[in-house]
């Protein structure tokens, strides 16, 4: 077995209202920024899962984001693998 | 007969749904989101409030308790589901019913009272409406309806509007942006059904408008259309066709007043 640390990065998809984002969008002229736009706010999740290999670990962490971390209907997700360790050796 | 009303971690409305129910004269029951078991009840409300904190998604950690399997198996079986304001989101992240519920445009939670009006009465959650626009609260942070402009069109088509924010005149205010429209939805949807039409989500209270020491009882005929229907259901035996509890879309009401 070993531990495969992901990330889930969830966005709005492309022409879904994004208020969040409209509202830093808003908030730039405040700290004189006039260079910045297509402001998105999304959210990401890390999260470990143990698997016998990437493959599998991948398939759990695919599921979840699609089941639970993002809602298709409106959000579009990436996973990102940020680190893989065998955790035969501590066990 | 008995409706049951669900509460979840979070929930904030059970009481006030059970307490609807008990006025408009029938037995209401609580039940636990831990146990799929609905006890044999004939409707089954899913009240506001954050279930599960509103973590993720409003309505997305609610849809995977155990009570959502006796709900799901029961709304499959042409039982009948009404959402409120939080309860519309679980059953939206369930699939339920179409659509999902955005961040209010305003980013704002929108606290106060507004003007909707059911867009048919030959559902089983408006039938003893009375057509008139009514006053209700909503309390919600994520009321904003979305779908897209293709679901949009085969939900109008199949009359699965339920609900839209008016404005005083009684028009839809379809202005996302405009006041009459407490969260920007589209089309100023405030409430829907699914296509069976057994399963309704909407984002303001009628529970919390259900007797005249609130001001007004207007928010009286959804829960009555609920247990009325739910009696018809039970007289007939519980069919279990997709919408044989349902009347078909027959009369639509009227712009304006």
């Amino acid at each position: 077995m070993s531990d495969f640390r992901y990330a889930v990065n969830v966005l709005p998809k492309p022409g879904i209202l994004d208020p969040q984002g409209r509202a830093v969008e808003q908030s730039l002229p405040h700290l004189h920024v006039t260079s910045v736009s297509s402001v998105r706010v999304g959210r990401r999740v890390e999260l470990t899962v143990s698997a016998d290999s990437e493959a599998a670990a991948l398939a759990v962490v695919d599921g979840l984001a699609k089941e639970l971390l993002s809602n298709p209907l409106i959000e579009s997700y990436e996973l990102e693998l940020l680190e893989a360790t065998s955790s035969a050796a501590s066990k | 007969m008995r409706i049951g009303v669900v509460t979840f971690p979070g929930s904030n409305s059970d009481v006030d749904s059970l307490n609807a129910v008990t006025i408009a004269g029938v037995e209401a029951v609580s039940l636990w989101h831990e146990s799929p078991d609905l006890h044999g009840v004939s409707a089954v409300i899913l009240p506001g409030g954050f279930a599960y904190g509103d973590y993720i998604r409003a309505g997305v950690i609610a849809r995977f308790s155990p009570v959502m399997g006796g709900v799901k198996e029961f709304a499959a079986a042409a039982g009948l589901v009404l959402g409120i304001c939080n309860g519309f989101q679980v059953l939206a992240e369930a699939g339920l019913v179409p659509g999902a519920l955005l961040r209010n445009r305003s980013l704002r939670f929108a606290g106060r009272l507004v003007d909707i009006k059911p867009e048919r009465l030959d559902s089983p959650f408006t039938r003893s409406a009375t057509g008139a626009p009514m006053r209700v609260p909503v309390a919600h942070g994520e009321g904003c309806y979305y779908a897209d402009e293709a679901m949009l069109d085969e939900l109008e088509a199949r009359g699965g509007v339920l609900f839209r924010y008016v404005r005083e005149d009684g028009t839809p205010a379809t202005d996302p942006d405009e006041p009459a429209n407490p969260n920007g939805s589209l089309r100023a949807i405030a409430g829907v059904c699914n296509a069976a039409g057994n399963v309704a989500g909407l984002m303001p209270h009628p529970e919390r408008m259900s007797e005249a020491i609130l001001g007004t009882d207007g928010g009286l005929g959804v829960i009555r259309s609920l247990i009325e229907s739910a009696a018809e259901w039970e007289a007939a035996g519980r069919p279990h066709a997709p919408g044989r509890a349902v009347a078909p879309a027959k009369t639509k009401v009227e712009a304006g007043r």
